[in-house]
């Protein structure tokens, strides 16, 4: 089974990157662009039986850092 | 005093805050991140600047899980001091030794450069050599050095005189201006200037000096 993770810097929390790609959209022509947010996908290839809350455990403890961070767990 | 300097795969300020500390007159062991205990007797833990683990994830995330990190972190818990510097106060923060965490320059730019730090307190071992409100010239060298508190976290670091300093003219967009925090019982100091780096008149500035002589004060029994 696999398990994708969505990584996210929450909402009020500069995204400096993010902000340098949206301007670079505007340079290059690309119009109304309002916001981009740039965050990271971790996927994770798990044993079978793996539970969601051992893969929330993961972005707890080590794959998210919530003081800056929100996450999402899809599993497949 | 006793000092314990970690060192990381990608540490590489360790050996300039080994020195700075026996400058000081510290004696001073090296501390492999694989090792589960601190030495002996160790007063103070040094967690130098560097790329910890390559940054792999985020900055200093896989060096707060090392085995090294929860002997540090016993060591804070149990009242000991430590003092963490550049990649250091971000291996702090990972480990919730200390309020916060780093985000990448506003700027997005790497910085290396000496700044003006405002000491903003001197009710601590590490400023006690400092008068609160001087402006020292500390050098820094960071990517990732924004500080971020959400605001009950600032509010709380300021109301208890634990922003230990700022910087004069912001170079990286942290909040506050913040420059470097202390633990609520002061005794652990996360800072992204290095210290270290303005510690002999060979760095071109000697400005960091006070904190080790200021340290070796506290920490040395009379």
């Amino acid at each position: 089974m696999k398990a994708r993770v969505h990584v996210m810097l929450k909402n009020g929390v500069l995204d400096p990157q993010g902000e340098a790609v949206r301007h670079a959209l505007g340079t290059m022509g690309f119009q109304g662009v309002a916001g981009v947010r740039q965050g990271k996908v971790i996927e994770l290839d798990l044993e079978e039986g793996t539970s969601e809350a051992d893969v929330t455990a993961m972005c707890e403890k080590l794959l998210a850092n919530t003081v800056i961070e929100s996450y999402t767990v899809e599993l497949s | 005093m006793r000092a314990a300097v970690v060192v990381f795969p990608g540490s590489n300020c360790d050996r300039d805050l080994a020195v700075a500390f026996r400058e000081a007159g510290a004696e001073v062991t090296m501390v492999w991140h694989k090792e589960t205990t601190l030495p002996d007797g160790v007063d103070i833990v040094g967690v130098p600047g560097g790329f910890s683990y390559g940054d792999y994830l985020r900055c200093g995330a896989i060096a707060a899980q090392s085995p090294i990190c929860q002997a540090v972190k016993a060591h804070a818990d149990r009242g000991g001091y430590a003092i963490g510097v550049c990649n250091g106060f971000q291996v702090l923060t990972e480990t919730g030794i200390l309020p916060g965490a780093l985000l990448r320059n506003a700027g997005l730019k790497y910085i290396c450069k000496v700044v003006d730090l405002k000491v903003e307190t001197s009710s601590s071992a590490f400023t006690s050599a400092y008068n609160a409100g001087d402006v020292i010239g500390i050098p820094i060298a960071h990517h990732d050095g924004n500080f971020y508190a959400d605001d009950a976290t600032r509010a709380e670091l300021r109301d208890s005189d634990r922003i230990a300093f700022t910087y004069a003219d912001n170079p990286n967009g942290s909040v506050d201006d913040i420059a470097g925090i202390l633990s609520e019982n002061r005794r652990v100091l996360g800072m992204m200037p290095h210290p270290e780096r303005a510690a002999d008149a060979g760095h071109g500035g000697t400005d960091g000096v006070a904190m080790f002589r200021g340290l070796m004060g506290a920490l040395t029994p009379a």
